[in-house]
């Protein structure tokens, strides 16, 4: 049984971005300002009114408590818990919660990575895997190939299937002046770019680029009074069952299992009830599993749903309505990324990409290797 | 031979290390549950339990999942990486060799065997009924 006690409690006030694509010269941290920055200014409030810091990176220890240095905070909530790029929906979690306890009045939720300029490839902790690394996968593309390719043995799922996924993302990327990857993509494009681990090629997978986002987030009683209207977290759930891929039970089944039902339970609401969906597209393959898992389709579908075009623009099922991680930013965490378009959809600030109306959005982060899942329903005063 | 995970004594993944160093592959299997997990620790993953013991390995597995890691041929060439479920129930990640990297496939009954690298010895699997290549040729 779902306790329902936060839905509603929390919204989100302020979203903001910074060093989308290629921010030369200026490092993780400075995005982040200037994300944070930008958030600020969408919402009316001060550098000095946040009281609460919540923030993740690959590459640093304790990254909250870098955050709250470089902006010469002094909160009185600093959370930094990392579950990889499903931290930020997490965070809001915990946010709401402090938030709701009076433990902070005001929570910044931020991260940004320059890991295009700064590093020119993926980064990553430098953890040794002790029963992985010595066979050499390439991380983190092979654990998605390695579920790929079972999700293929079982349910015939197929490569055309999952380009279709990357086609239908660059739809919406050409209708966003922020996406980093514009232009007409074919599924003949995604199948015969260069293979990096079977069955994904280069354009099966995410986008390495930099990037910054930040969110504010206040109680759900004074948000009426900010500039914008606000996006008030109905629904969120994660569970997590495993680190690396070969401890994953089953490489077909995430824990979105888990924590989808939760969120909508949260929320009270259902599929049909959602205008948007905005999941994780780390790799072609992770939309339709995730499909699967939160219940829009059965298990082994997933590559079915999508094949007959939906997911496009136009389509009827608005997924990703930014481009997603496949064509429009990948700063190697995306999650704070759904959020912020989820709350520019529900605000309708999104010009040629822009839903008529939407009411309701569902956030689904993924983090490690298909480790942790975290589910969020965002909604307007409407919903509530 | 058992070799018994103590609550005092050397980690199970270093006795595992050691086993597999003298040449015994083995897996962690639970005294309690009876349940054989994957990697060694020193309380089951299935019931709590401590009482962890190494068992003899069968060597054998049918793999579960498997990838092509492409690399241009100056690097040494594409390899296989591959998800292996032992006859006795628990995953690992290896590699399949003595194949083409492409032609390793789901479902295929392949056997261990422990090859030593540059890092030291490493478990590796054939498929089932070939005869594992001379090492150090």
């Amino acid at each position: 049984m779902v306790n329902p006690r936060l839905r509603g409690t929390a919204a989100i006030v302020g979203v903001g971005h910074g060093g989308i694509g290629a921010a030369p010269g200026r490092s993780a941290f400075d995005i982040m300002a200037d994300a944070t920055h930008a958030a600020l200014a969408d919402c009316g409030l001060k550098l000095s009114d946040i009281d609460g810091v919540f923030s993740a990176t690959m590459v640093n220890s304790m990254p909250a408590v870098n955050v709250v240095e470089y902006l010469g905070l002094r909160p009185k909530v600093t959370e930094g818990t990392n579950t990889g790029g499903s931290s930020f929906l997490a965070h809001m979690q915990w946010a709401a919660l402090a938030l709701d306890a009076g433990l902070c009045e005001v929570a910044l939720i931020t991260y940004g990575s320059n890991q295009k300029s700064g590093a020119g490839k993926f980064v990553s902790t430098s953890e040794i895997v002790p029963f992985e690394v010595p066979y050499k996968p390439r991380y983190p593309v092979s654990a998605y190939a390695m579920a790929a390719a079972r999700h293929m043995h079982e349910f015939g799922t197929t490569r055309e299937q999952l380009a279709e996924v990357a086609v239908a993302a660059r739809t919406w990327a050409n209708l966003n002046p922020e996406a980093c990857a514009r232009g007409p993509l074919s599924i003949e494009d995604v199948l015969g770019a260069r293979m990096v681990s079977d069955p994904l090629t280069v354009r099966d997978c995410c986008l390495v680029t930099d990037g910054a986002g930040a969110v504010i987030m206040t109680k759900a009683d004074r948000a009426r009074d900010f500039p914008k209207p606000p996006a008030y977290l109905l629904g969120v759930a994660a569970e997590n069952w495993h680190r690396w891929v070969s401890s994953m039970p089953d490489l077909t089944t995430t824990s979105a299992s888990r924590s989808g039902p939760r969120a909508l339970e949260m929320a009270g609401v259902g599929h049909d009830d959602l205008d948007l969906v905005m999941l994780y597209d780390a790799f072609t393959i992770t939309p339709i599993m995730f499909l699967e898992d939160l219940g829009f389709c059965p298990k082994g579908e997933g590559g079915r749903f999508v094949a007959d075009g939906r997911l496009r623009h136009g389509g009827g099922f608005a997924l990703n309505t930014n481009g997603g991680g496949l064509s429009c930013v990948h700063p190697g965490m995306y999650g704070l990324f759904l959020l912020i378009e989820a709350v520019r959809q529900l605000r309708g600030e999104c010009g040629a990409r822009q839903l008529d109306n939407p009411q309701l959005a569902l956030c689904h982060g993924n983090g490690g290797h298909w480790s942790s899942q975290v589910t969020a329903i965002l909604g307007t005063a409407a919903t509530l | 031979m058992q070799i018994e995970v103590t609550a005092a004594g050397p980690g199970a993944e270093r006795l595992w290390r050691d086993a597999l160093a003298g040449g015994q592959l083995t897996l962690p299997f639970c005294r309690a549950c009876g349940r054989a997990h994957f990697f060694p620790r020193v309380i089951c993953p299935h019931c709590g339990s401590n009482a962890i013991e190494l068992r003899p390995a069968s060597g054998r597995g049918t793999v579960y999942s498997t990838t092509v890691v492409r690399r241009k041929p100056d690097e040494g060439g594409d390899y296989n990486v591959a998800l292996i479920d032992f006859a006795e129930g628990p995953r690992m990640m290896s590699r399949v060799d003595g194949i083409a990297p492409a032609a390793v496939a789901i479902g295929m009954a392949v056997e261990a065997k422990i090859v030593t690298e540059a890092d030291g010895p490493l478990v590796l699997f054939h498929p089932a009924g070939q005869r594992p290549e001379v090492e150090g040729k």
